[in-house]
């Protein structure tokens, strides 16, 4: 048998069963709309995140203009009592578990793998159903609107206030269903980033040698895992009693409604970290290619990541210091609060030094990465002042927390977020953002960010409480709100440059992005812009951290970068990299097949939802969420037999791949295969 | 791949191509990592539940509390549940030594006893709801039957996940080659018991 | 003016502007930077340092960033930086450093906690059970026999206890310029001090989210000289009078043809519990968790439509006339 360095074709790649069974069918199709709706390709899976993410960020901004229209004077007219409530809740929701989470979601799915020198997840179509259950997930909670009204209980739903008798109507069900099938979404993501990581890294990459992104993307994944059931078992409670008449909070009967509290809080403080984490990995990364020095202190940056995961179960009292829980509760979670700025403040440190003595190259990736690190100090500096518990009894449940959040959330996460998507968007989609575009988008975004976040720290210094629809002219706020709602109308101009970069990046101006247009360190940007469909051509072998980096340049004496001869983007370097996918050096590679089923499953949770939330008024929709898990159930058992990836089709080319005892073959489908090594398949 | 004729008394099907285990950097395979990763959660889980059982013990304010229980019933339902889980590591050793027939019958051993201990359960709540104690009555009934019924539904959940292991392992596709599916139903089934002993114990059997 | 120097006049003048405005001489009722008594002043004292602190760092932080974009910004393309990996006295460094720095900061703290949840004892102190409803707060003076609403009234320079719960859903009880925060919760009661040094009127307001009209739940904590408290109570501790004759006369029977007697107390003849006590109305200058300012204009438009002005009010719109309501205003004037 002759080697055959012949491409496989795209047909090859995702193969049908010979099983006959109509039903059982893997789809086949490698392109259109009905190839996005079964894929089980984590870089396919990132950009639907990363898409849908987007879409909610822009809702969660419009509530956001909503809300601040209406606080830009006194006794504002545009929102009335119920429809503020709805609105601040919604905008809440959406931006922890719509859009920063499923953000960093994306860059988990589409980054990590690559970065891990891995063909894809460890269980693709679980990656696939977790997408459709986060999506369908948050179409549910938006219907809300359209059924009856959205849930008004804010983010955080205290009782008894979310309880029937103070919540009769269904927002808050809603709000909990919800939030259960977006907890599921992500706790199935979780188990599955743990797998890939533990499991699927090159052979020589360990875990100090991994990169930085995909440890916090590590470590936030475990946080994930062991925070999403605390806020599981607190949203059952409330259900229960909600539908069925239960106690836990109902204080006629000794119910505690601070027991919601304690729940709520041992998974949202976790919950803080899940979202600056991924965020921070981000500007880890981004900081040193744009300083062309390494990451300052990198064993040190992955154990201060350990720490505040850690660190981060112990402080959860903090959002209580003001419910009354005696002096040394106060104190301790008090002290623990402090204590966690050290392993922050590190890090702080950290990317300073950095950036010291660096080479910087302002780009806009640069800019967001720079932006994070002075604007996440101002959050972490008004969130000591938290810790400090008895004048956290002025702070709290004021606009001072909510100019802190926003300062870590946004002026945290979102510039970390922004950071990395300038980043790898050439990675991702092949094309460069244009810069010009981007500085203006930096620029608005800082600005108005500023103006808008800035001030809230003295308004609720000054007595304004938060989560209010209004306040009296006689209080002395009117200036700074109305700043505070500019700065907004100036961050939603941003965020439309933004969007009209990417537009211009691509139908105006298109720039064709090489394989590594930054000059970068790590593995993602050793294959093409975009990746091809199986990553890599040949799983590297890792000797360092920064790999890539390695491979292009030595050190001399002085501890300067040398560029090796010969190395990838160097005056010697002969060999086509751009490589799109189209001649993979003769190896044959099996991809996962897509699947349907990771969809139907996760199209089972909002029917149940639906049925458990009209349930509570009307006992026979009970019905429908056992149709709901019978999908469910359905759409499990078909996924886990329908046929795996193996190509025996009549007529259809399969390639093993050449090891070194021989070379590659080649047998015509149908055929019994000659006995191969294993081919390099990513599991089920 | 399933092929589905089989016969009962066929002790070798025929395979489809055999799975692939590759190297992991864990050793573990991505299966087990994964289920051991979900269990881990599973903890955080029952936690809680248990965690709120025990913050209102003593604070219902009327209505049938812990004098309720009959300690000798849930303990022959209890003996029964940890029964299965020594039903449970004969079906992995029945597999792992190519014994496909009594690997059947294990497996459906446990899913009869775990289906008994449900059974139990059952009746248990029923008589309970007869005796005048529901979620609705007090602190007590609620946190009562959420943490018991929650692990109810795992353990059925479970019996679940045994009745198609068996009716796989009838059509021959459960192989030894893939005895770690068993293994891995394993620890779920083994984990569901070790929660039960634990509510057992601190529900159960410590007095208020 | 060269182009530097009018971005400087610019800044300037920008700064100034903010800083008028942030301090100037506009009314800050709610001002928690403006302690008005020893409790909310132990607080300021514990934190004024601790800003201070973090300015310092804040300068520092924001130096550096600054400084690193300028200084070692890319001049030409193979520059090519000594690729440090770390340095581990750095790290210490930046580690112990903070971490001394808080440890001197939560001492402090733990010495303020314990101070500020001491619990207020002896003759002079002030007992004050209050309790908030939905969208209220409910005043009760157990040793003293007064029941009021919005206005909680205190002698100045004496320790006045407070035991806080609430009757449904939880609220958080905050006048800034005296005290804290601190929430009532169904079903439970907590515990703190207030005192106000000097006489006046300390606004507050819920600060825990409610539902509808949180908003619209405030206070007031109105301070007098402790002859003036004695008087105060003295008034407030009285039965009303009722009635009988012209408007008011006219008013008083349909507070209890309408039902308003079945939830508001006045003290005497009616035992209403479910809305604020009216026995002695007159005596605040604020209605309907003081929102408003009482006045015969304010409350003719309340009286016409409550849920109305106080979104999900538990006040019914009653369908009054206009006559009904004058008279019923004549009738709650006498309330004093």
């Amino acid at each position: 048998m002759t080697t055959v360095l012949e491409p496989p074709s795209p047909e090859a790649l995702t193969t049908a069963p010979a099983d006959d069974t109509g039903l059982m069918r893997r789809p086949t199709e490698p392109q259109g709309v009905w190839s996005w709706i079964t894929t089980v390709d984590h870089k396919r899976i990132g950009i639907l995140y990363g898409v849908t993410a987007f879409i909610f960020f822009l809702a969660g901004g419009i509530e956001a203009l909503l809300l601040r229209l209406q606080l830009a004077k006194p006794n504002g007219t545009v929102l009335g009592a119920a429809a503020y409530n709805e609105v601040f809740t919604m905008h809440g929701t959406t931006m922890v578990f719509l859009v920063v989470m499923p953000l960093s979601a994306a860059f988990f799915n589409f980054m990590m793998p690559l970065q891990i020198g891995a063909r894809d997840v460890a269980f693709p179509r679980l990656n696939a159903f977790s997408y459709w259950a986060f999506l369908f997930g948050g179409l549910f909670l938006y219907s809300s609107f359209l059924l009856g009204g959205a849930p008004d209980g804010g983010w955080f739903g205290y009782a008894p206030n979310t309880s029937i008798v103070f919540s009769p109507g269904h927002g808050i069900d809603f709000w909990v269903f919800g939030l259960q099938i977006l907890g599921i979404a992500s706790t199935v993501s979780a188990v599955n980033f743990i797998v890939t990581m533990l499991n699927m890294r090159a052979p020589g990459m360990t875990l100090m040698r991994m990169p930085i992104f995909s440890w916090m993307t590590l470590i936030s994944s475990f946080l994930i895992l062991f925070a999403m059931p605390v806020i599981t078992v607190a949203l059952f409670l409330l259900a229960f009693d909600r539908n069925f008449g239960a106690n836990f909070f109902n204080p006629a009967a000794g119910g505690d409604p601070v027991l919601w509290q304690h729940l709520f809080w041992i998974f949202g403080h976790p919950e803080v970290y899940i979202l600056i984490l991924p965020a921070m990995g981000m500007v880890s990364e981004v900081l040193p290619v744009f300083s062309r020095k390494p990451l300052f202190g990198y064993p040190v940056m992955v154990f201060s990541g350990i720490a505040i995961g850690f660190m981060g179960w112990g402080v959860w009292v903090h959002h209580m210091f003001s419910v009354g829980l005696g002096p040394v509760a106060v104190s301790a979670f008090s002290l623990s609060t402090m204590f966690i700025a050290v392993p922050t403040g590190v890090k702080i440190f950290n990317w300073i030094a950095t950036t010291w003595k660096g080479s910087l190259k302002l780009s806009t990736p640069m800019l967001f990465a720079m932006g994070f690190v002075a604007m996440f100090t101002i959050g972490g500096l008004s969130g000591v002042t938290h810790a400090v518990a008895p004048h956290d009894r002025q702070q709290t449940d004021t606009y001072y927390v909510v100019a802190h959040f926003h300062y870590v959330l946004f002026g945290g996460a979102l510039f970390g977020i922004m950071a990395g998507i300038y980043y790898w968007w050439p990675k991702i989609f092949g094309t460069m953002l244009n810069e010009r575009l981007g500085k203006l988008n930096f620029w608005t975004w800082f600005l108005g960010f500023n103006m808008a976040f800035g001030p809230m720290h003295i308004l609720g210094l000054q007595g304004m409480p938060r989560r209010i629809y209004t306040y009296d002219d006689s209080l002395g706020l009117n200036v700074w709100n109305m700043v505070s709602t500019v700065g907004a109308f100036i961050i939603a101009f941003s965020v439309s440059v933004f969007m009209f970069n990417i537009w211009h990046s691509h139908k105006r101006n298109r720039v064709q992005a090489p394989g590594d247009p930054w000059d970068a360190r790590t593995l993602e940007w050793s294959i093409s812009s975009p990746p091809p469909h199986y990553n890599f051509a040949e799983i590297p072998t890792v000797h360092a951290l920064d790999e890539f980096w390695h491979r292009k340049y030595t050190e001399d004496d002085d501890g300067r970068p040398v560029r090796v001869a010969g190395s990838p983007g160097s005056e010697g370097d002969d060999a086509a990299h751009d490589d799109h996918g189209d001649d993979d050096h003769g190896h044959g590679i099996h991809m996962p097949s897509p699947s349907y089923f990771p969809l139907v499953a996760a199209f089972g949770l909002p029917v149940m939802g639906y049925g458990m939330v009209y349930g509570r008024s009307s006992g026979q929709s009970y019905v429908v969420v056992v149709l709901g898990a019978l999908i469910l159930l359905g759409g499990l058992f078909a996924w886990a037999m329908e046929p795996s990836a193996e190509p025996e089709e009549e007529g259809q080319e399969v390639i093993e791949p050449a090891t070194d005892d021989q070379p590659a073959l080649v047998t015509a489908g149908g055929e019994e295969p000659a006995p191969a090594p294993a081919p390099e398949e990513s599991g089920s | 791949m399933a092929t589905k004729e089989r016969s009962l008394a066929h002790e070798e099907p025929v395979t489809p191509a055999p799975e692939h285990h590759h190297a992991t950097n864990t050793g573990l395979s991505n299966e087990k990592l994964a289920m051991w990763a979900f269990l881990g959660s599973e903890c955080l889980l029952f936690g809680a539940l248990i965690s709120t059982y025990f913050l209102y013990r003593g604070r219902s304010l009327s209505g049938p509390t812990t004098d309720i229980y009959d300690i000798p019933y849930t303990s022959v339902s209890s003996f029964v549940l940890l029964m299965s889980s020594l039903t449970m590591v004969l079906a992995l050793a029945a597999i792992q030594r190519g014994d496909y027939r009594r690997l059947r019958v294990w497996l459906l051993a446990t899913a009869l006893l775990g289906a008994s201990f449900i059974a139990g359960q059952v009746y248990e709540f029923t008589s309970f709801i007869r005796e005048g104690l529901t979620i609705k009555t007090n602190l007590f009934g609620s946190s009562f039957f959420v943490l018991t019924g929650f692990h109810g539904v795992h353990v059925t959940l479970g019996i679940v996940m045994l009745l198609s292991l068996w009716n796989l392992s009838l059509r021959g596709s459960l192989t030894q080659e893939r005895s770690e599916v068993v293994e891995i139903a394993g620890l779920y089934w083994h984990f569901v018991d070790v929660v039960w002993i634990v509510i057992f114990t601190v529900v159960y059997l410590i007095p208020t | 003016m060269t182009r530097a120097g009018r971005l400087r006049t610019l800044s300037t003048t920008v700064a100034a502007a903010l800083l008028l405005v942030s301090c100037g001489d506009q009314e800050l009722p709610q001002n928690a930077l403006d302690p008005q008594g020893p409790v909310a002043q132990k607080l300021a004292n514990l934190i004024n340092p601790v800003f201070a602190v973090a300015a310092v760092v804040f300068v520092l932080v924001q130096g550096l960033v600054l400084y690193s974009a300028l200084r070692f910004r890319r001049r030409s393309d193979d520059e090519a930086p000594r690729q440090v990996h770390g340095n581990a006295k750095m790290e210490l460094g930046w580690t112990i450093a903070p971490a001394l720095i808080l440890l001197v900061i939560s001492v402090f703290t733990v010495g303020t906690i314990a101070d500020i949840n001491r619990k207020a004892e002896g003759a002079d102190v002030v007992s004050v059970n209050v309790t908030g409803h939905q969208w209220w707060w409910e005043f009760e003076y157990p040793d003293r026999g007064v029941v009021t609403a919005n206005e909680l009234h205190i002698p100045t320079g004496r320790e006045v206890a407070l035991r806080l719960t609430s009757d449904d859903v939880i609220h958080s009880f905050w006048p800034p310029k005296l005290a804290g925060k601190l929430d009532v919760i169904p079903g439970r009661a907590n515990f703190m001090t207030l005192e106000a040094d000097e006489p006046g009127t300390y606004f507050g307001q819920c600060a825990e989210f409610c539902g509808l009209s949180h908003a619209d739940m405030r206070l007031r904590v109105v301070a007098h000289t402790p002859e003036d408290f004695d008087e105060w109570v003295r008034t407030n501790a009285a039965p009303a009078e009722r009635p009988t004759e012209g408007e008011a006369g006219e008013g008083a029977a349909l507070f209890r043809q309408k039902g308003c007697a079945s939830c508001h107390t006045v003290n005497g003849y009616s035992a209403g519990e479910l809305g604020p006590d009216l026995t002695h109305l007159q005596q605040r200058k604020v209605f309907a968790g003081a929102t408003f300012d009482l006045n015969e204009q304010n409350l003719r438009v309340w009286l016409r439509d409550p849920p109305g002005e106080k979104p999900g009010s538990l006040m019914p719109n009653l369908e009054l006339s206009e006559d009904e309501i004058t008279k019923l205003i004549a009738y709650l004037e006498t309330l004093k």
